[in-house]
């Protein structure tokens, strides 16, 4: 069995996967399940400044896209920031971490952009012995509008700014969670690491309607009649989530940064990837919504399983092994050229890949009248559409035409050679190649 | 108090009436709305769907799947009616097994079809239920169409011709309309007086009667059927039965499966029933297997299916066979009927083992008796009471084209007319298809 045990920022956990700040943490009733479970570590529901709580709606929080058996893909949220008193939150704290001083907890943290603000909390919050904070700057809905969540996490000034007050009066890890509602989320980052921060952590949720109700016309979820944006998570975010982890792993100005990956985390796959592309760990909120803390021992078995098959013995030899293979555009390989091919035995006569083509591509397969599909390599560009339909696994592969074939679609002989965009000669950039 | 499976002779109420009413209940119930969404989402949206080829209706499948996966059955429904009025009994009774599923590319995949068949089902059902008829009649064409024989095939047409504003007069020689969907059918697929239901829906459409007591050469003939509309349209089914060659056959308890069939569909109460403790069915093909299974379930000890050549042969498909043996019946094959004994009544039947030879069925001489008190013969239908003067094919009417007869003005279809297999949906297409035909002519 591989060694699931992180080291996180200094923080240790027996295994990669902690809970996300959101309601399965809000108390210490669910975190003592979650670790009773087996859940590696908690960042705890957010913790708003001392005062009255803040309250949340009374009608449905939660908005959910479905498959056709009602898997849920995409899920919702309005609710705002713990509800309960600071006091009461930063005592069940305490409590739980000196009961389970193996796990990580860490709590969440957002209060108002001045600087006594943070003053103010951070001491109560070191006193509880948690292992570090994480500042909360992606909630997209509510809060966002009182100048706090995502408002503060939109603006990389006010990063920096807040993450050096953190890092000024508090003396353990400080983790900072981005937002995804930017256009480039490598500032943020950069802000955050310029302010002093140990990791960032992302994605928070994505702003989102999760539908229309076609009679009262409301968006979903509707309170009264009315709607407002929520954020965004589970499966469907977990490309968009990918995408950025690897943004800030390979950019020059936050290489290194230490990530907590989140975003659609479902299997143990879903980890790996994160996990891969540069996150010392992950954190996984909408599965555990939605089928409870037991699948912490289908995530925990499963990584381990794939480790061992792979001849990894601990987790830190995974990550960022993906990273340098993410590159851009320009530099992909122009001379690699592959074409379909259609496996007659295991095809089923659907005429997907027929469709897709022959409609929304390249004209590049054929239909026989016995409805045989076959790729014209003289038209196929490999967009791989015809593979993304096809409902049968491996039956549709592309593959790549050795140097020295004669590429039948431009008549031109496949090269041994990379090259790429910015030596290409329809690029009026070009520089001749060194 | 019940008489039991094991009351000798043919005998009403072997089986209590809860009894009863669980075994005739639906074979295939209704999906749920949350089941349709599931099995509609199995549905790849071929190209060119194989289904759709596979379809006598040409059903647009894809299509009507896709729409009740977009949560409107009504529109699935329509979609389907367009092509088969009947959709709603097709979608009970169409040997899907042989059709659309059977070609279904899922079927090839993993051997388990699209639910084809209970989808349309739910699609049809849905917007019957909702009462509204989703067509409606073009104006009138002040043309006029003597349909004989209200079937599938009669109906379709009747339907098809009013859609397109002619006035239509259905002739039927029994009391109640539906043909083989009221008279025939296994009563565990139709229920719930579905078929008289499903006529009522039709006739939403306008512009149709119906005369009931029609029969040729007694109140009706051709010449004047001809003579008082501007097209005539037959769907007089096979009313005859194959006769069974074998010694005995006069005697008491032998008697066609299509009326035995009948009498089960039409009992207002199923204890009333009469069955034998010991049923021979003797055929191979739908019918026996709804005969037998009807036996069955109206608790007969034991029910036998004997069948003259080899399971492959048989008419009724595998699923078909399967339906009977999971009841209990039991298939014997290769084997022909030479006698039934028994003094007035049939108290057993003598059975001779057949062998095949390049085609050529033989007896091999050996003999087996087995129990029976009841023998249904299932061998077939005829075409029986067809008016003079039309050109045949074989038993059955002659036709060229859409259904036209040897005659101006006489169109044909359904089991009566030659081509297609005798099943209900190839029975709706040629009626559809003679309407269409016939409008054309019409209109001309």
């Amino acid at each position: 069995m591989a060694d699931l045990t992180t080291n996180f920022l200094g923080i240790s956990s027996p295994n990669p996967y902690w809970l996300a700040s959101a309601p399965p943490t809000d108390k210490e009733y669910n975190v003592r399940r979650a670790f009773e479970a087996g859940w590696g570590g908690v960042v705890w529901k957010t913790l708003g400044a001392e005062g009255p709580p803040v309250v949340n709606v009374n009608g449905p929080r939660y908005g959910a896209i479905y498959g056709a058996d009602r898997r849920l893909l995409g899920l919702n949220n309005i609710e705002l920031i713990t509800d309960r008193p600071l006091e009461v939150n930063l005592e069940e704290m305490a409590r739980v971490k000196s009961d389970y001083p193996d796990r990580a907890l860490i709590a969440s943290i957002m209060v108002p952009c001045e600087e006594g603000a943070w003053k103010a909390i951070l001491p109560r919050v070191a006193e509880t012995g948690a292992d570090g904070i994480e500042l909360n700057f992606g909630c997209p809905h509510g809060m966002s509008e009182r100048g706090m969540g995502s408002a503060v996490g939109q603006v990389p000034e006010y990063i920096e700014m807040v993450t050096r007050w953190c890092k000024q009066y508090y003396d353990r890890p400080v983790i900072v969670k981005l937002t995804p509602n930017i256009t480039d989320v490598r500032k943020p980052a950069a802000a955050a690491k310029n302010g002093g921060a140990d990791a960032v952590s992302l994605i928070n949720t994505i702003n989102s309607i999760t539908s229309v109700n076609l009679d009262t016309f409301s968006p979903e979820p509707s309170i009264d009649g009315k709607g407002s944006h929520g954020g965004y998570c589970g499966p469907a975010v977990k490309p968009i989530a990918l995408s950025m982890v690897s943004e800030i792993a390979r950019a020059e100005a936050t290489r290194g940064l230490p990530i907590s990956g989140i975003g659609g985390v479902t299997t143990w796959r879903d980890a790996a990837e994160f996990i891969s592309l540069g996150c010392g760990n992950v954190q996984v909120c909408t599965a555990a919504m939605t089928y409870g803390f037991k699948i912490i021992d289908e995530l925990t078995a499963g990584l381990s399983e794939w480790m061992d098959a792979k001849g990894y013995t601990s987790v830190d030899q995974v990550i960022g092994r993906a990273v340098p293979n993410v590159t851009d555009w320009k530099y992909l390989n122009l001379n690699y050229i592959a074409k379909a091919k259609i496996d007659q035995d295991q095809c089923i006569k659907c005429g997907r890949c027929y469709a897709a083509c022959e409609d929304t591509s390249h004209q590049a397969i054929s239909i026989s009248d016995e409805r045989v599909f076959e790729v014209m390599d003289d038209e196929c560009v490999a967009c791989n559409l015809c593979v993304d339909v096809c409902p049968i696994e491996g039956c549709i592969d592309m593959v790549p035409m050795a140097a020295g074939e004669v590429d039948p679609r431009t008549g031109k002989e496949v090269q041994p050679t990379y090259a790429n965009w910015t030596t290409h000669p329809n690029n009026p950039m070009a520089k001749a190649a060194e | 108090m019940a008489q039991g499976q094991m009351a000798p002779g043919i005998v009403a109420g072997r089986l209590s009436s809860d009894e009863l009413t669980s075994n005739f209940t639906d074979l295939h119930p209704p999906l749920a709305p949350h089941e349709a969404a599931v099995a509609a989402d199995r549905c790849y949206f071929c190209y060119d769907a194989p289904c759709v080829t596979a379809c006598p209706t040409d059903i647009d499948i894809p299509l009507f799947i896709r729409q009740i996966q977009a949560g409107q059955p009504q529109s699935a429904g329509r979609t389907i009616l367009e092509q088969n009025i009947l959709g709603g009994m097709c979608a009970r009774v169409c040997p899907t097994e042989t059709l659309c599923e059977e070609v279904c590319v899922r079927e090839t995949a993993e051997g388990k079809p699209v639910e084809i068949g209970r989808l349309q089902r739910f699609a049809t059902d849905d917007i019957m239920a909702s009462g509204v008829h989703p067509f409606e009649r073009a104006s009138s064409t002040g043309k006029t169409v003597a349909v004989i024989g209200a079937g599938p095939a009669g109906l379709a047409c009747a339907h098809r011709l009013a859609m397109l504003g002619h006035d239509v007069v259905i002739h039927e020689s029994k009391p109640k309309p539906g043909g083989l969907n009221e008279y025939g059918i296994a009563a565990y697929k139709s229920t719930n007086d579905f078929a008289q239901a499903e006529v009522d829906w039709l006739l939403k459409i306008g512009g149709i009667a119906i005369e009931t007591g029609s029969v040729f050469g007694e109140n009706i003939s051709l010449d004047g059927l001809v003579e008082n509309y501007d097209a005539v349209f037959l769907s007089i089914g096979l009313a005859g039965v194959n006769a069974l060659r074998a010694d005995g056959v006069d005697k008491g308890g032998v008697r066609a499966a299509v009326d035995f069939i009948a009498d089960v569909r039409q009992a207002s109460d199923l204890a009333d029933l009469p069955v034998g403790r010991n049923v021979v069915v003797i055929g191979g093909g739908m019918t026996a297997v709804d005969a037998a299974v009807k036996s069955k379930l109206l608790g007969a000890e034991h029910v036998t299916i004997a069948y003259r050549r080899g399971r492959d042969a048989m008419g009724a498909s595998r699923y078909e066979q399967d339906l009977a043996a999971s009841h209990g019946v039991r298939i014997m094959t290769n084997v022909q009927p030479v006698s039934v004994h028994g003094n007035g009544a049939a108290a057993e039947i003598e059975l001779e083992y057949t062998s095949s030879q390049n085609g050529t069925l033989s007896g091999t001489g050996e003999m087996i008796r087995l129990p029976a008190d009841q023998v249904l013969k299932a061998i077939g239908q005829t075409l029986e009471g067809a008016p003079d003067g039309l050109t045949l094919d074989g038993n059955k009417i002659a036709v060229s084209g859409a259904g036209r007869t040897s005659l101006t003005g006489v169109w044909a279809g359904g089991d009566c007319a030659a081509g297609g297999e005798d099943l209900t949906v190839t029975a709706v297409a040629e009626g559809r298809d003679a309407a269409m035909d016939i409008h054309a002519t019409l209109v001309s």
